[in-house]
């Protein structure tokens, strides 16, 4: 791989942030919305005629991520939601039974900071990616929404690991308030997605990157913070006015200013990425003093003020597999999950990746390793993330009632040598398609006399 | 699992073939040292750390070289290995009781840039890749160790015993890799492997081109990237010409030809002492990169992140050279758009030389946990890897492709004893070391602080209460 002098690119594909926007169409629905590029789902796709379908998925060991695991239990779908789930659930005769004797069931898994749908290569070419945008000092109007392409090839590769939902984080361009972010599942089959919440949240970065950004010192980053929300408390408030040109003029435009009147109101949560605890200190102070609701992400040493953090009711989105010194983290440690569980603080776990978003497992699994209880892990992938993003009434736990996003795993899913048997996102079944399988089936013998490039 | 019985004769036997000299194949064949380059002028000033003889007994070994041993024992004294058997005598040795852990060979990884690429990730410490020209066979990447780098450290909880740091992949020629021992040393000749050859770091596809084609010079295609390769064989050919007929006229010092470190380098590699080590994603390009090879006559060794090898596998098994791969990584770029999870596997069927490497500081520690990953994938798919297979992606593969599986990569009496007790299965994400031996001293125990090195940069930097 390459690595500059001065820019330090890594191969992993979060270290890539430019820019696009692409036009969308999107409806509202009650409880959440559809974005549509064309034509709705229709009676030829197999996914949509499986929709009414009744599933058992029988003999399993049942994590529900809602209370102790069900050693031998049965989970019923049906129309898109989860029906029962008990140890003597009745099967009833129409339903397609899966025998899982023997392995493990949870819900789908929701990855709470993803680019997937915003890049395809990250790094060669530039026309696909749209994760961040570097035309403004401000950008709170961005939206990742705007950005979505629902043909990437990523969906259906996330989607075949068992990572059923993600959250899509528009990434830090030339602004320390880098937009709007989104969460969706990928049971997608064609232009439909389903956006169960957008905004989820409005994404700001504090630290070494927004200090670069803001000027060379953090000092001016909370200067351009307060201003932003002071300008959009005072538009607020004097709408009229600003339309009549009759209210000084705001550091920030209209749009942003509009953007970030729902976080004034706590409608939509401020996602602050700070790793450094002096950091994570200001974006407790900075939501104290405007009331807001506030969600920290990375946060690589917030185990070392977790009382402050668990006192404040803040919840963290980190990647407990990150381990490497900085000097914005010269605290971090596989630890950091488990104490901060410890102290009381609701974690959720995220891959801050888009290609590789599919080892949100196993980063789960190196959590436990260091610590974590497993339990608690299960939750951070799961029912944590949907209580912090405001979706628990229809997803997180495998209980009657919820969406139906199930996965059936050849044994522990945090485990490097299991595999995913059965995707299910809203009680239909996944493909097993990606574009990987299609290459591995291309090359599965080579010694032919027919080249590759005939095989489909 | 019924443990497989092995006598202790057999595993002498095969300490015969472990100290033969290694075979031409993976390991590129090398070829007694001219004297046209000086001695190593930055020789190794490693030393093993003080040890006494070792039995640790009761655990499930993967030697790398043969069955698994149920129950099995490991005996290590004077710095190499004694015996592996179900049962060894103890006599004078320290017993350790490994039962429910497992033991392998310590792991080796062909691709790193700790040391180049040191923590905290700072312009200061950006020392990996010299994007002045696109040939610069005359830098040696161990003049950028950082000794005091802390992911030392962490790699080494993470099982390495030995690695290769490379140059970066910005240039069509990169310069000198180097093969360390992963101990703490307050030099980087402290650290070097004793005999250990030298590899080059060469670079196929979109990174020369993107920077150098991005200053409008040359390369800034793909067949600018060949012709720059020729060019500097070319050169390389006749400046070992001239060295070797000044040694046949009788190498008058008085018409000694200049030195030329490029060149030196260049003509190490076609003398067969310096391995080829060659970043390659895509199969068409390995296939160019291999006849650039044979019209040189040079070998190349392992072709690295090679996440298109799967669809080039049967040429690379009767070329003999080997693939240094990531289990999953892919699409960040567009020649890593094809990569797929069952890249090593296929590899490996095919009887080629699989690897796993990280080119990674975070990865370095979790190579085990790389390796499952694969094997499950290739399983997944109905390809049968068991686990005493797919060790050797981890230890004696890289040994060969590093040129030092004489003494490292596998578990057998006579080599060093490069060892490592996992608390529970290697193939698994809860399972760590606990113990680390390079050369049968123990270098890191998790259970005794006093016992895990710690670089000089944390000291006073970072919270005490921080484990890694």
């Amino acid at each position: 791989m390459i690595r500059a002098n001065n820019t330090r690119a890594t191969t992993s594909p979060q270290a890539a942030t430019l820019l696009g926007r692409l036009a969308g169409v999107v409806t509202l629905n009650k409880g959440f919305r559809r974005f549509a590029l064309g034509a709705a789902c229709g009676a030829a796709l197999p996914l949509c005629s499986a929709h009414a379908q009744t599933i058992a998925i029988t003999n399993a060991r049942v994590l529900t991520a809602a209370g102790a695991p069900l050693e031998r239990g049965t989970v019923l779908i049906r129309d898109g939601r989860i029906q029962a789930v008990g140890a003597s659930v009745q099967v009833p005769a129409s339903a397609r039974v899966i025998d899982a004797t023997g392995k493990w069931v949870t819900p789908g898994f929701l990855d709470s900071s993803t680019g997937i749908g915003t890049v395809e290569i990250s790094l060669s070419a530039d026309g696909t990616v749209d994760l961040a945008t570097t035309e403004r000092r401000i950008t709170a109007a961005f939206r990742a929404a705007d950005n979505l392409n629902p043909f990437s090839t990523l969906i259906p590769i996330t989607r075949v690991e068992g990572i059923t939902r993600v959250v899509v984080a528009p990434a830090s361009g030339a602004s320390l308030i880098a937009g709007q972010g989104l969460l969706m599942d990928l049971g997608n089959d064609g232009p439909t997605l389903t956006i169960h919440r957008d905004p989820v949240g409005m994404f700001v970065v504090l630290g070494e990157p927004a200090a670069a950004l803001a000027g060379g010192s953090r000092g001016a980053v909370l200067l351009q913070l307060r201003e932003a929300l002071q300008d959009a408390r005072d538009y607020a408030a004097n709408r009229n006015a600003f339309e009549a040109a009759q209210r000084r003029a705001y550091a920030l435009s209209r749009l942003d200013l509009e953007a970030l009147v729902p976080v004034l109101r706590r409608e939509v949560p401020l996602v602050v990425q700070a790793h450094r605890a002096s950091d994570i200190l200001a974006a407790l102070r900075v939501a104290a003093e405007y009331n807001l609701r506030l969600v920290l992400t990375g946060a690589n040493e917030a185990w070392m003020v977790a009382p402050q953090i668990a006192a404040a009711g803040v919840p963290v989105v980190l990647d407990p597999s990150r381990n490497l010194p900085t000097f914005e983290s010269l605290g971090i440690t596989f630890e950091n999950a488990a104490r901060l569980h410890a102290a009381g603080v609701l974690v959720a776990f995220a891959s801050f990746d888009s290609h590789n978003a599919r080892n949100l497992k196993q980063e789960a699994g190196i959590a436990v390793a260091y610590g974590m209880p497993y339990d608690a892990a299960l939750r951070a992938v799961t029912v944590n993330p949907a209580r912090i993003w405001g979706i628990a009434e229809r997803y997180g736990t495998l209980e009657a009632g919820k969406d139906a996003d199930v996965v059936v795993w050849s044994a522990d899913p945090f485990e490097v040598t299991t595999v995913v048997e059965h995707v299910f996102i809203r009680g239909r079944q996944m493909p097993v398609d990606t574009r990987q399988r299609d290459l591995f089936l291309r090359y599965r013998t080579i010694d032919g006399a027919v080249p590759p490039a005939y095989h489909r | 699992m019924a443990g497989r019985i092995i006598s202790l004769a057999v595993l002498l036997c095969a300490a015969c073939a472990a100290l033969r000299p290694p075979e031409r194949g993976a390991t590129a064949g090398a070829q007694p040292a001219a004297a046209a380059a000086p001695a190593d002028p930055f020789p190794s000033t490693y030393r093993p750390l003080p040890s006494e003889p070792t039995l640790i007994r009761n655990a499930t070994i993967l030697t790398a070289a043969g069955p698994r041993i149920e129950n099995g024992s490991i005996l290590l004294r004077d710095g190499r290995i004694v015996a592996v058997a179900p049962r060894i005598d103890a006599g004078d040795a320290v017993v350790i009781d490994a039962r429910g852990r497992w033991i392998t060979p310590g792991i080796i990884d062909t691709h790193s840039h700790l040391g180049v690429y040191a923590a905290p990730g700072i312009a200061s410490l950006s020392d990996g890749n010299e994007l002045t020209s696109p040939v610069t066979a005359q830098v040696w990447a161990e003049h950028s160790v950082w000794p005091q780098d802390p992911q030392f450290a962490l790699a080494l909880a993470g099982g390495i015993t030995a690695l290769q740091i490379l140059p970066g992949s910005g240039n069509l020629i990169g310069g000198r890799g180097v093969t360390l021992k992963n101990v703490p040393a307050r030099t980087a000749q402290g650290m070097k492997f004793p005999g250990a050859p030298h590899g080059l770091k060469m670079a196929c596809g979109e990174n020369p081109k993107r920077v150098y084609g991005g200053r409008s010079t040359a390369p800034s295609t793909g067949m600018g990237n060949v012709a720059g390769y020729r060019a500097a064989w070319i050169r390389a050919a006749k400046y070992r010409g001239e060295w070797d007929r000044w040694q046949e006229a009788g190498a008058d010092p008085a018409r000694r030809p200049d030195r030329d470190l490029q060149l030196e380098t260049l003509a190490g590699v076609l003398r067969g002492e310096i391995l080829v080590h060659n970043h390659c994603y895509r199969a068409d390009e390995m296939a160019q990169m291999i006849d650039v090879a044979k019209e040189f006559g040079y070998r190349i060794a392992s072709f690295h992140h090679a996440v298109e090898s799967y669809k080039l596998r049967d040429v690379l098994a009767r070329e003999q050279i080997c693939s240094s791969m990531w289990a999953d990584w892919w699409g960040f770029k567009l020649e890593a758009f094809d990569g797929i999870k069952q890249n090593i596997a296929l590899v490996d069927e095919a009887g080629a030389c699989a690897i796993v490497h990280s080119d990674d500081a975070q990865q370095i520690q979790r190579l085990n946990q790389e390796a499952a990953k694969a094997m499950a994938a290739g399983r997944q798919y109905g390809i049968a890897i068991d686990r005493e297979h797919a060790i050797r992606w981890l230890t004696l593969n890289p040994a060969k492709a590093l040129g030092i599986d004489r003494w490292t990569g596998s578990l057998e009496p006579g080599k060093n004893a490069d060892v490592v007790v996992w608390s529970g299965d290697p193939f698994s994400v809860y399972s760590k070391p606990d113990l680390v031996f390079i050369d049968g001293a123990l270098v890191y125990d998790r259970a005794d602080p006093a016992k895990q090195p710690h670089s000089d940069f944390i000291i006073g930097t970072m919270p005490r209460e921080v484990v890694r």
